[in-house]
């Protein structure tokens, strides 16, 4: 088996964001990193969205990013950190729209390592220098600097290593002008290694550590280094220095020191300021826990700065220093917002911040104030003697505040993010549709929710009207060449047609030239300020002076079909024969002197537009009912020639020709293509060759049912056809990439484009006796989502009859019966409560935090279709949800229950739990509600349930069991004890049960029921932290695993066969174990490094009448699919073409591809599609090269390459 | 100096050694090889942001506090070391 490997969606979550001026305009712009993949995000400061500009997938992990800008610069650059054992200096280039790698310097091993740097990041704000550092030990520090060339030159590293220091930090000092520092916070741990009694150990110091690089000696001197908090986490750059102009400082340098439940400001030779972090006044919260700073953003303005701090509940602090020069006179810190907790946060000079949250959606929200003039409660350092640093090793007295909604920020935008999946399901459930869709559990404690993914673009309907008749076609019109906007919406009816004239309202006019008592064919705006209508009668041509100018069809023939454009006009009577006119200079439509016979009725034709510049189009297409397509010559000196000829499969039904830039294909220059849908619902897209009219490169893809209607419209400016069928497909352009993506909406009859004032980049179509007028918003997205919210973390659903059953829980959150209580009891000590505060919605604020073995956990019950909760069912007493299943157990007739295993007071390190329990459900009506039928009691926790021949397989902690039901509770009728590790993942074929352990990979058991027994016959020969498996055949298994791999295993049939026929299991039973296992060892048969953590895994065919591939789900939002070759062929010419890929595409990171797939096992035979699919992105030159090598095109490459995509995904 | 480098008489090695935090040599003592995997464990996890987020799924707390606990571990992953029967 070969396979090839394609990401359907790259993962959503955001590691980490950086904010800098990349394209070296005005505007600033975000950079993001997605774990494996770099995104420039633009915001635009006007309407306050957020745009992608360029994302691309790096080929390696990366670990930390920062932005730098030379002195006296203009332009930022991002600086990457990553697994390759390189630091890489990246600059946008907004020409090609491209990262471009200018510095790539390697000093260590690939690989996220403790002692390799990459982890950490510190720039000096002068754009001077940058440290990169390890986890341990290693810190290097390059100096930054321009050649006589303006360009930015990078040094040989200088180290900064101590050796058994851990660090947690650093960061670079503000320091003006004087010799770049960087300040970091470190632990030695060679004491504590050595001393026994661990008196070491607990005094072990964390150390403030200032580094100095000597620029004169070109040499790092440790300068500074002093204990500083034990619990001290993130550090934080205070402005400094002096501007050169006046004397005035900028800020009191130092750091800021984010520590466990305080803040510290610290700088050399100058007292520290300490502030606590203020808590949450809620009556339910554990007051216990300690509160840590997670992101951290300073901003600096005209005269003055501010940092955001963010808490692990997402509450923001404002923290302010105020100093008279260098010296501090107090730190002050008080509650600013609550938004999402956030892995990085940035402040936009525009006034916007943009949230890249660690879960979930990521949001961009505007500064309404800055939090300066509210009654809000502020904590000075001033307050506490000695500035709070009396005692050091004490806390400070607890401060709190009380959170409200948002003030001082809006939300202005908000970027979908799927990060992270936990479970999937994917399944065909919506009516009308004949392509599966993805369901997806996603997201963290009270922002969860339940999406469901489909392919195609949102449509976003603003106007819906119903009409008298049923039109058959709709167009619309400027009046006027120049006319920014459409005048008229003309629709056609069987026999006869209305204009109606947008204005303020739309109403039917009736001056307009057109002819009303006929049904139209063609509507077109000719020339610079003349209409032009074509009906079966003949040629209507609307002169500006409302004159009309009339060509009638000869007598006892009609005109069938029509093509226009600004200056050409074609139609074809009924006779078979095709007319030609052509606008002349003073704007009279002149026919040419011939006709056309066809021999053949014409179905369709079609023109493209007047080229730019140009007084024609030189080609016309014709789709005659003899199945073919004419390309024919409109050149004056070959006029209505017959260039080239194609044959169809079926008859046409519509063509198209329209010039798109493809950058696949020309990156310089628009490519014309002739679209031909065919009346079995087909579309070909091929190539016109502008030189000889031949027909080349021609594509195919199913639409629909329904004959296809193919309709040029505007996108973004720019020319993108809209293909109807029994779905609609739009055919697009967005940021060089051409997209062919379905319309998520109902099927239209006509469509074409609308433009008016409202909506000025709108599309208008007709379903049935209905106009609609409707608009595209998210272009350039694959998947349109849709959630329905859940209250806590959702951990695994499964699909039965018409409705999901989902278990979600949260540990450490107090649920809402316990929260109840916790309330009730609070009222009646007599105590206060803030009900304001309770009320705050939960999806924000989250739920009240309560100490570790504490779980809030519920069982729903969800209507995908309606998309809406049916039920929910919260768990009490401290019992959280893992498991479940619907079991149909054979002693009651077959009778279906909801099996879900729970456990009772589960503490997740050690893992623990008091008890577990299987709770079986019977479903009520119809299964949209659950009743309690018993719980069964179990020794550990139940994190797997599979309905197994009538009776229930369930993996408890280490043990499979299987239980059948009784009166009062399951009855345990089988176990097996030797596994090692828990099992994660049960599935099931025949008698045989496919175990997953949490650390031991995949065991294949039998179950002989003769004996009874439950036996391990074949193991892995590996040991894999197995997070999903299914079973592709009986044999063969697919597993993802927690560290990113994708591995097929393969059992060898025969050591199957003869363990099936054994009936008792007892030969089984005495063979001798290898390798300390089972008797028999599955083989390796594919191996992939993903990337992403995979969270489920399913055999699935995504097209109607497709293959069956396997889809995966990875937990940062990753949809991947595995497609299985079909030919050796096929293995041989992707495999050859990833290789010279390879070779051409270094990654941005530095990371070698080859060793970043197989990182930890060598990549085995699976073909990257990713790499693959970057061939349509080279330079032509590179890519006829390899075409070359390949002995293919260009052409059939990158058809090869769509067809692997289309065939098997739909996308 | 750990027993790494007092074991080392060639000073080459000696140089790798401590040029190279965590390789392993033929005297190492069980106490020493099992720190150097948890402290290699513990860094490979800050380092992979997916299993920082796992981590952080699993356990209800957030990936900064997940970085920071398992940074925090690396100082003594494996409790005190064993008493030293001096030879």
């Amino acid at each position: 088996m070969h396979l090839y490997n394609l990401t359907l969606q790259p993962p959503t979550a955001i590691t980490q964001a950086i904010v800098g001026n990349f394209s070296g305009i005005r505007q600033q712009e975000i950079i993001a990193s997605h774990g494996t993949r770099l995104e420039l995000l633009r915001p635009d400061p006007q309407t306050g969205k957020v745009a992608t500009i360029l994302s691309t997938d790096v080929f390696g992990s990366i670990r930390s990013l920062a932005a730098f800008r030379l002195t006296g610069g203009t332009k930022d650059y991002a600086i990457v950190g990553s697994d390759s054992g390189r630091i890489v200096i990246l600059d946008y280039d907004p020409k090609t729209s491209s990262f471009v790698k200018l510095h790539q310097e390697t000093f260590g091993k690939s690989g996220a390592r403790r002692i390799v740097p990459g982890q950490y990041l510190a720039v000096d704000p002068k754009g001077r220098s940058v440290m990169i550092s390890a986890m341990e030990k290693s810190k290097l520090v390059y100096i930054l600097n321009r050649d006589a060339a303006a360009n930015l030159t990078i040094s040989s590293p200088l180290e900064a290593h101590k050796n058994g220091a851990i660090i947690h930090h650093i960061v670079g000092l503000d320091v003006g002008f004087e010799n770049p520092t960087f300040a970091a916070l470190e632990v030695d741990y060679t004491e504590s290694d050595q001393d026994p009694t661990g008196e070491a150990f607990k005094k072990a110091e964390k150390m403030l550590t200032y580094y100095e690089l000597d620029l004169g000696l070109n040499h790092v001197v440790r300068k500074w280094s002093e204990p500083t908090d034990p619990r001290a986490n993130l550090l934080l750059q205070v402005p400094g220095g002096q501007l050169a102009s006046s004397d005035r400082f900028d800020g009191p340098s130092g750091v800021l020191i984010c520590c466990e439940d305080h803040i510290i400001y610290r700088h050399m030779d100058s007292p520290q300021h300490r502030v606590p972090i203020p808590r949450r006044k809620h009556p339910l919260d554990n007051r216990d826990r300690g509160m840590l700073i997670v992101s951290a953003v300073m901003h600096k303005m005209k005269g003055a700065f501010f940092f955001l701090v963010q808490n692990e509940d997402g509450d923001l602090f404002k923290v302010t220093i105020e100093h008279e020069d260098e010296d501090v006179k107090a730190l002050r810190i008080k509650y600013f917002d609550t938004v999402p907790v956030a892995s990085s946060l940035c402040i936009l000079k525009s006034g916007f911040l943009f949230v890249a949250s660690e879960f979930s959606n990521h949001h961009f929200y505007q500064f309404q104030k800055l939090g300066d003039d509210d009654d809000e409660p502020e904590f000075s350092s001033t307050s506490y003697r000695s500035f709070g640093m009396e005692n050091p090793t004490a806390p400070l007295p607890h401060e709190y505040f009380r959170p409200r909604a948002l003030e001082n920020l809006a939300l202005a935008d908000e970027l979908e993010s799927l990060d992270p999946i936990l479970d999937s399901k994917v399944l065909n459930i919506f009516p009308n549709s004949d392509t599966p869709q993805i369901f997806a559990a996603c997201g963290r404690g009270s922002r969860s929710s339940m999406r469901t993914l489909r392919h195609g673009l949102e449509v976003e309907e603003s106007v819906s009207s119903d009409l008298p008749g049923i039109p058959n076609a709709v167009w619309t019109t400027k009046k006027k060449e120049d006319d920014p906007y459409d005048s008229y919406i003309i629709l056609s009816f069987v026999n006869g047609t209305l204009v109606l004239s947008i204005g303020e309202t739309i109403e039917e006019v009736q001056d307009t030239g057109f002819l009303s008592s006929a049904r139209t064919l063609a509507v077109q705006q000719i020339g610079t300020d003349a209409l032009l209508q074509v009906h079966p009668e003949g040629i209507r041509h609307v002169l500006a002076n409302g004159h009309v100018t009339e060509w009638k069809a000869p007598p006892g023939k009609s005109i069938v079909n029509a093509t226009t454009n600004k200056r050409q006009v074609v139609v074809a009577l009924s006779s078979a024969e095709l007319v030609y006119f052509e606008l002349d200079l003073e704007g009279q439509l002149n026919e040419y002197q011939d006709r056309k016979a066809m021999g053949s009725t014409v179905l369709a034709l079609s023109i493209a537009e007047v080229p730019e510049g140009r007084q024609r189009t030189p080609f016309l297409a014709v789709g005659c009912e003899d199945q073919t397509v004419r390309v024919i010559s409109l050149d004056p000196e070959t006029t209505l020639e017959t260039i080239s000829l194609q044959a169809l499969t079926a008859p046409p039904s519509s063509i198209c020709i329209a010039e798109m830039l493809d950058a696949s294909i020309n990156k310089s220059q628009p490519t014309l293509f002739v679209n031909i849908g065919l009346q079995n619902g087909v579309l070909l897209r091929t190539v016109l060759d502008p030189t000889n009219g031949q027909l080349t490169d021609t594509r195919t893809r199913f639409l629909g049912s329904r004959p296809v209607k193919l309709i040029r419209v505007q996108i973004q400016r720019s020319p993108a056809i809209l293909a109807l069928s029994s779905r609609s497909w739009l055919n697009y352009m967005h940021q060089n990439h051409m997209y062919f993506t379905p319309l998520i909406f109902e099927s239209f009859d006509f469509a074409w484009s609308f433009s008016a004032e409202l909506s000025p980049e709108g599309l208008i179509g007709i379903t049935g006796s209905t106009l609609r007028i409707f608009q595209i918003p998210k272009l350039g997205t694959q998947l349109k989502q849709d959630s329905i919210p859940l209250s806590y973390t959702p951990r695994k659903f499964i699909a039965h009859g018409n409705y999901f059953y989902l278990v979600e829980g949260d540990h450490r959150v107090l649920g809402e019966p316990a929260g109840e209580k916790k309330l009730a009891e609070l009222r009646q000590q007599g105590k206060k409560i803030d009900q304001e505060v309770i009320d705050l919605p939960i999806e924000v604020f989250g739920r009240p935090k309560a100490p570790a073995g504490t779980w809030g956990s519920a069982i729903r019950i969800i209507d995908p279709v309606k998309a809406e909760t049916v039920a929910y069912i919260p768990l009490d007493s401290n019992e959280a949800a893992f498991s479940l299943a619907v079991v149909p157990f054979s002693v009651r007739g077959g009778e279906l229950h909801l099996v879900v295993g729970t456990a009772a007071d589960t503490t997740v390190s050690p893992r623990s739990c008091s008890s577990g329990f299987l709770r079986t459900y019977k479903f009520t009506e119809d299964g949209r509600g659950l009743e309690l039928l018993h719980k069964t009691e179990t020794d550990d926790v139940p994190l797997s349930l599979l309905a197994f021949q009538g009776r229930l397989a369930a993996g408890v902690g280490k043990a499979l069991r299987i239980y059948d039901i009784g009166k009062k509770k399951l009855l345990r009728k089988v176990e097996n004890k030797t596994f090692t590790s828990p099992i994660v993942s049960l599935n099931t074929q025949g008698s045989r049960i496919i175990v997953g352990e949490m650390q031991e990979s995949i065991s294949y058991v039998a179950y002989k029921a003769p004996e009874n027994r439950l036996l391990v016959f074949a193991d892995d020969s590996q040991s894999r932290w197995v997070s999903a498996a299914t079973m592709v055949d009986y044999n063969t298994v697919a597993i993802g695993d927690r560290f990113g791999n994708v591995i097929i295993n393969r059992l060898d049939p025969k050591e199957s066969e003869q363990v099936d026929e054994d009936p008792t299991g007892a030969g089984i039973l005495h063979e001798k174990g290898i390798l300390m296992g089972a008797p028999h060892k599955t083989k390796m048969i594919a191996h992939f490094h993903v990337g992403d953590l995979i969270t489920s895994i399913h055999k699935v065919a995504m097209v109607a009448g497709g293959r069956e591939i396997l889809l995966y789900t990875g937990l940062h939002g990753t949809v991947g699919i595995l497609v299985p070759f079909v030919s050796k062929e096929d293995v041989d010419f992707i495999s050859t073409l990833e290789q010279h890929l390879r070779t051409e595409q270094s990654s941005l990171v530095g990371r070698d591809q080859l060793s970043w797939r197989g990182y930890y096992t060598p990549v085995k035979a699976v073909v990257d599609g990713d790499l693959c699919e970057t061939f349509g992105r080279l330079p032509s030159a590179k890519q006829s090269a390899i075409a070359g090598e390949l002995d293919r095109t260009v052409g059939e490459v990158l058809k090869k390459l769509e067809q692997l995509r289309v065939t098997t995904s739909g996308f | 100096m750990s027993s790494e480098l007092r074991y080392t008489a060639n000073t080459q090695l000696e140089h790798l050694h401590a040029r190279y935090t965590g390789t392993g040599h033929a005297d190492l003592t069980k106490y020493e090889w099992l720190t150097h995997q948890h402290r290699d464990t513990l860094s490979s996890i800050v380092g992979h942001p997916t299993l920082t987020s796992f981590l952080a799924i699993a356990d209800g707390v957030s990936t900064a506090r997940v970085k920071h606990e398992m940074t925090e571990k690396m100082l003594q992953p494996c409790g005190p070391p064993p008493k030293k029967d001096d030879d």
